[in-house]
C-alpha cells in the first residue's frame, strides 16, 4: 500500500468519527477569535464568523457534506440548549438592575419588536421580493426555534426563516457594536439590550463576551422580544394584508 | 461542577417537556432559563440555606459554558454558508433586508431604551 493510499484511509476513517470535526470546529474558532484580537477588534473579523468561514472553507475543498460535518460538530451545538439555562444565572445575580429598568425593559420591548418587523416588512417590499421569501424575513429577530415557529404559522419557510435568522445574528454581533459607538450609546444596559432585542443569541453571545451587564441586558431581551415577536408578526401580517 | 451540570441539564429537560406538552412556540431552553430563574428568586427568598448548598455548582458551570458562547453557533452558522444558494438571485436583496434592517433596530432600540433610562433616573 502506497502512502497515499494510507493517508486516504486515515483520512476516510476520521472523517466518520466526531473527533475530527469537533477540533476542526474549536481550531477554527480559536483562530477566529487570535485574528479578531490582533487586527484590534475590528467588527467584521469576529470569532464566531472567521470561525464559520474556516470551517466552511475546509468543507468545501475536500468537499465533505455539511451532514457529515453536522454529525460531528453536534456535540458543540447541543451545548447551546444547556447554555441558554445557563443565562439564568448571571440574569439572577444582576437581577436588582433589571428590577430597577423594568419600565424601560418592557417599553422598549415592545416597540423595538415591533419596529424590527415594520421595517423589516418595508425594506422587502422595497426590494418587491415574493410574498414567501417576505413572510419568511418577517421573524427574523429573534430565537431560530421560535423564528422558525412564527415562519409556518404565518405561511413563510421555516429553513429559510433559519438561515435569515443566523445571518441576522452575525451582522448584529459583527455590526452592533460599530452602530452603538456611531450613535453614542454608552451605557451598557442598552447597549446589550439592542443588541439581544435585534440579534438573539448570537448577538447575545458576543455581548456576553465583551461585558456582563450588556450580555444580562441582551440575554433579557432575547427572551422577551421572542415571546413579543411570536405574538405579534402574525397580528402585523393579518392588518397588513402582506 | 457535575452538580451545576446536572442541574442545568434538568432545567432543560424540564423546559422541553413543558414546551411539548403546552405546544409552545417558546423554545424548551428558554423555559428552563426562565423557571430556572424564578427557582433562584424564590430561594433567595424562602430558601437560603438550599441556594446556598447548590450556588456554587451552578455559578462554575454557567460561567464555564457562557465564556466562549459565541463558539456553539459555528456548527449551525456553517450549514448556513452551505445553504445560503437556495436564494438564487434573491440573495443580495435578501441580505441587504437584513443588514439595513438589524443595524436600524438596533440603533432604534439602544436610543429609545437609553432615553428610557435616563427619564427614569430623572424621576428617581
Amino acid at each position: 500500500m502506497t502512502d497515499q493510499q494510507r493517508l486516504y484511509e486515515i483520512w476516510v476513517y476520521l472523517q466518520a468519527e466526531p473527533l475530527f470535526w469537533l477540533t476542526l470546529t474549536i481550531g477554527a474558532y480559536l483562530a477566529g477569535d487570535f485574528v479578531y484580537r490582533r487586527t484590534g477588534l475590528f467588527p467584521l473579523f469576529n470569532p464566531v464568523a472567521l470561525g464559520i468561514v474556516i470551517v466552511s472553507v475546509v468543507l468545501l475543498l475536500f468537499g465533505v457534506q455539511y451532514e457529515r460535518y453536522f454529525a460531528g460538530a453536534k456535540f458543540i451545538h447541543f451545548l447551546l440548549g444547556p447554555a441558554t439555562v445557563s443565562l439564568a444565572f448571571p440574569i439572577y445575580r444582576k437581577w436588582a438592575l433589571i428590577s430597577a429598568n423594568a419600565w424601560a425593559i418592557l417599553t422598549t420591548v415592545l416597540l423595538g419588536s415591533v419596529f424590527a418587523i415594520l421595517v423589516t416588512y418595508a425594506l422587502a417590499s422595497l426590494f418587491s421580493l415574493e410574498r414567501d421569501i417576505v413572510l419568511s424575513l418577517l421573524p427574523r429577530s429573534v430565537t431560530a426555534p421560535i423564528a422558525m415557529g412564527v415562519s409556518e404559522i404565518i405561511g413563510g419557510i421555516p429553513s429559510l426563516t433559519a438561515i435569515i435568522t443566523i445571518v441576522t445574528g452575525i451582522i448584529g454581533a459583527a455590526f452592533g457594536t460599530f452602530t452603538l459607538d456611531l450613535l453614542r450609546v454608552r451605557e451598557m444596559s442598552a447597549r446589550g439590550f439592542a443588541i439581544g432585542l435585534a440579534s438573539h443569541g448570537i448577538g447575545t453571545a458576543r455581548a456576553m463576551s465583551r461585558n456582563e451587564t450588556a450580555g444580562v441586558f441582551a440575554a433579557v431581551a432575547m427572551g422577551l422580544s421572542g415571546i413579543v415577536t411570536a405574538l405579534v408578526v402574525p397580528l402585523i401580517v393579518y392588518l397588513l394584508r402582506v | 461542577m457535575l452538580q451545576g451540570i446536572f442541574i442545568i441539564f434538568l432545567f432543560q429537560l424540564i423546559g422541553e417537556m413543558v414546551q411539548k406538552y403546552f405546544a409552545l412556540t417558546v423554545p424548551g431552553p428558554v423555559i428552563g432559563l426562565v423557571l430556572l430563574l424564578l427557582t433562584l428568586l424564590l430561594l433567595d427568598r424562602f430558601g437560603a440555606a438550599v441556594k446556598a448548598r447548590f450556588e456554587p455548582g451552578i455559578a462554575t458551570t454557567s460561567t464555564t459554558l457562557l465564556g466562549h458562547l459565541p463558539l456553539l453557533f459555528v456548527p449551525i452558522g456553517v450549514g448556513v454558508v452551505m445553504h445560503i444558494s437556495v436564494l438564487e438571485d434573491q440573495l443580495l436583496a435578501v441580505l441587504a433586508v437584513i443588514f439595513v434592517g438589524t443595524v436600524a433596530s438596533i440603533g432604534f432600540s439602544a436610543l429609545l431604551m437609553q432615553k428610557l433610562q435616563r427619564r427614569g433616573a430623572g424621576h428617581d
